[in-house]
C-alpha cells in the first residue's frame, strides 16, 4: 500500500501541482478577497464594501434578474428540444442520418467570436436577413439590438443554437444505452410507440437529462461571451447584462477585485443551490 | 403486415417533415458565414437579400489583414492549442492512470476534488489567476500565461481514468512480475492500449483551447500575442471595419474544426459524452 501510494502520487504530482497553483490557491485567495475593499491601496478588511454591496447593488440585481430569466426560459426550451432531437436522430426511419446529425452537431465546434459575428449580421436591424424575412411576411421589423426584450430573445436564440446539439449528443448516447429488447417486449405486448416513449424512454433517460440540466444551469450562470460579443457588452442599457458580464466589468474594467470576488462566490452559491434543487426534485422517489 | 408498413411510412414522413426544415435552420448560420465572407460590405449592408456566396473571399481577407494581423493571431492560436493539448494529455493521462490502477490513501479525496471543480464556476478562480499571472509574476502577453493556467482539466482525468479502469489488470501484472518499472508499464503498455481514447481527448482539448475566449481576453491584449477569437471580437465595436473581413476570420477559425469534426465524428462524440458516463 505504501509503495503504491508513492507511485500513485508520482503520477499525480504534475496534475496536482497545477491544481494547487491555479485552482486550490485561487479558491482560497478569492474568498479572502471577497472581504477586502480593493478600491485603493492598501487593501483593507471591509466586508460592507463587498458582501454588503452585493446585497443592495441595483446593477447586481439587474444582472441576476437577466441571468435567471435566461436560465428559466433557455434551459427548459433547449433541453426539451435536445430530447426530441435525440429521439428523432435515433429513429430507424431517419434518412440521410449523417447529414442531419451534422446540421445539429456542427455548432458545437464553433467558437463564440465566430458565431457572434454571424448572428450580429443576420439579425442586423436594417440589413439583416432575419428582419428581411420578417418584413417579407408582412410584419414590422424587430429592433434586435435596441429593444430590451428582443435583445434578450436574441441571446436566448443564439445560446440555444450553439448548445442544443451538445446536449442532444449526450441524450442520444443515453438513448443508445437503453437495451433494445425492452422495446421489443413492449411491442409484443402491444404498447404503442407513444406509450413506449413516456413509460420506457423518458424514465430511463432521466439521469442523463438531469446531468444535462446541471451542466446547463452552471453554464447559464456563467454566461459571458454572448452578451459581451453579440449585444455589445450587455446592451441595450444593461438589458442583457448577465452575472458573468457584471463580474467581468467589476473585476477587469473597474479593477475592483474584492467586490468582484464576492459576486463570484454569490454566483457559485446560486449555481450549487439551483443544481442541488434540480437533483432533489429529479431524484427517484423510492 | 401491409398496415404496419404504411403506418411506418406515415411516421417516417412526419419525422422528416419536422426534422429536415429544422436541420436547414440549424446550418443556416454556418451557410451565411460563407455568404458574408465572400461578399463585399456594400452588398452585406444593402436592401438586397443575400443567400448565395460571392467571389470576394481574398479581397475580404486582405481587408481583414489591414484591420489587424489575423494570420499572426491564427499562428498564436494554433501554437497555444497544440502545446496545451500535448501538455494537458500528459498531465491528465498520468493522473487518470494513478486513479485507475493504484489503491492509495487520499484517492477518494482526489476524485472528490476533480468532481468538485467540475461544478465550481470558473469565476471563483479567474480573478486570483489574473492577479497572480499578470501582476505578481508579470507574465501578461506571454506563451506561458496563455497555456499553463487552463491546464487543470477535470473532464480529461475522468475520461482517462475510465479508459485505464476498463483494461484487465493481467495485462500489467505479467510485466510487473518481470520487474518492469511502473513508469514503463504506463508508457509502453497502458498508453498504447488507450490510443483511441487519447485521440478523442486530444480533439476535445484542442477544441477547448482553440475556442477559449475569456482567459486569453484577459491575459493577452497585445496584438502580437492575441489569439484569433479575441482578435476577431476586438473588431466588433469598431466603426470603420470590414465585416466581410471579420467573416473571413470566422470562416478561417471554423472551417478546420468542421473538417476535423466531419472526419473524426466518432472521437468527438466519445469526448463529449465522457462526462455523462460515470
Amino acid at each position: 500500500m505504501r509503495r503504491q501510494s508513492l507511485t500513485a502520487y508520482g503520477f499525480l504530482a504534475p496534475y496536482l501541482l497545477v491544481f494547487a497553483a491555479f485552482w486550490f490557491w485561487p479558491i482560497i485567495y478569492s474568498f479572502y478577497l471577497s472581504f477586502m475593499s480593493t478600491r485603493r491601496l492598501p487593501w483593507t478588511f471591509n466586508p460592507s464594501m463587498t458582501w454588503g454591496r452585493v446585497a443592495q447593488d441595483p446593477a447586481f440585481y439587474n444582472a441576476l434578474k437577466n441571468t435567471l430569466t435566461i436560465l428559466a426560459i433557455q434551459v427548459p426550451v433547449m433541453l426539451l428540444l435536445a430530447t426530441l432531437l435525440a429521439v428523432m436522430l435515433n429513429s430507424k426511419l431517419l434518412k440521410a442520418r449523417g447529414l442531419i446529425r451534422f446540421a445539429f452537431f456542427a455548432p458545437v465546434v464553433i467558437g463564440e467570436a465566430a458565431y457572434a459575428a454571424v448572428f450580429r449580421l443576420m439579425f442586423n436591424t436594417e440589413f439583416g436577413v432575419i428582419n428581411k424575412a420578417i418584413e417579407g411576411v408582412g410584419l414590422s421589423r424587430v429592433e434586435w439590438f435596441s429593444n430590451p426584450d428582443a435583445a434578450m430573445a436574441l441571446i436566448i436564440l443564439a445560446v440555444t443554437w450553439r448548445w442544443v446539439g451538445y446536449n442532444a449528443i449526450i441524450i442520444l448516447s443515453g438513448l443508445q444505452s437503453i437495451p433494445q429488447d425492452v422495446y421489443e417486449a413492449a411491442t409484443l405486448d402491444r404498447v404503442s410507440p407513444r406509450q413506449q416513449f413516456f413509460y420506457i424512454t423518458l424514465p430511463l433517460l432521466k439521469p442523463v437529462i438531469l446531468f444535462c440540466l446541471v451542466l446547463s444551469v452552471i453554464g447559464s450562470m456563467q454566461l459571458f461571451a454572448e452578451p459581451y460579443l453579440i449585444t455589445n457588452v450587455g446592451g441595450p442599457g444593461g438589458a442583457t447584462e448577465t452575472l458573468g458580464l457584471y463580474l467581468y466589468r467589476q473585476a477587469f474594467l473597474n479593477l475592483n477585485f474584492g467586490y468582484a470576488s464576492a459576486v463570484a462566490y454569490t454566483i457559485a452559491a446560486l449555481a450549487v443551490t439551483i443544481s442541488a434543487l434540480n437533483l432533489w426534485f429529479g431524484r427517484d422517489k423510492t | 403486415m401491409s398496415g404496419l408498413l404504411s403506418s411506418n411510412r406515415k411516421r417516417s414522413l412526419a419525422l422528416h417533415i419536422i426534422i429536415v426544415p429544422l436541420a436547414l435552420l440549424w446550418v443556416f448560420p454556418i451557410w451565411m458565414m460563407v455568404v458574408f465572407a465572400t461578399r463585399p460590405d456594400s452588398a452585406i449592408f444593402s436592401s438586397e437579400v443575400l443567400l448565395t456566396p460571392g467571389d470576394r473571399f481574398w479581397e475580404n481577407f486582405q481587408l481583414l489583414q489591414d484591420d489587424l494581423n489575423f494570420t499572426r493571431t491564427l499562428f498564436v492560436s494554433v501554437l497555444v492549442a497544440l502545446i496545451y493539448t500535448v501538455l494537458s494529455m500528459i498531465l491528465t493521462s498520468m493522473a487518470g492512470w494513478a486513479l485507475a490502477r493504484y489503491k492509495f490513501h487520499g484517492r477518494i479525496a482526489v476524485v472528490g476534488i476533480i468532481l468538485g471543480t467540475m461544478t465550481l464556476p470558473y469565476f471563483v478562480v479567474v480573478i486570483p489567476q489574473f492577479i497572480m499571472v499578470a501582476r505578481d509574476f508579470g507574465l501578461a502577453n506571454t506563451w506561458v500565461a496563455l497555456i499553463v493556467p487552463p491546464l487543470f482539466n477535470s473532464l480529461g482525468v475522468l475520461f482517462m481514468r475510465q479508459a485505464f479502469t476498463m483494461m484487465p489488470s493481467e495485462l500489467f501484472d505479467a510485466a510487473r512480475v518481470d520487474g518492469v518499472s511502473e513508469w514503463k508499464i504506463f508508457l509502453h503498455i497502458g498508453l498504447p492500449l488507450a490510443r483511441p481514447m487519447l485521440a478523442a481527448l486530444a480533439i476535445i482539448l484542442f477544441l477547448a483551447s482553440w475556442n477559449n475566449y475569456l482567459w486569453p481576453l484577459l491575459i493577452a491584449n497585445d496584438t502580437s500575442m492575441m489569439t484569433a477569437p479575441v482578435a476577431l471580437g476586438s473588431l466588433f465595436g469598431l466603426l470603420d471595419v470590414s465585416w466581410g473581413g471579420i467573416m473571413v476570420g470566422a470562416v478561417l477559425m471554423t472551417a478546420p474544426m468542421l473538417v476535423v469534426f466531419v472526419f473524426l465524428q466518432r472521437f468527438f462524440m466519445a469526448g463529449i459524452t465522457a462526462g455523462a458516463v460515470k
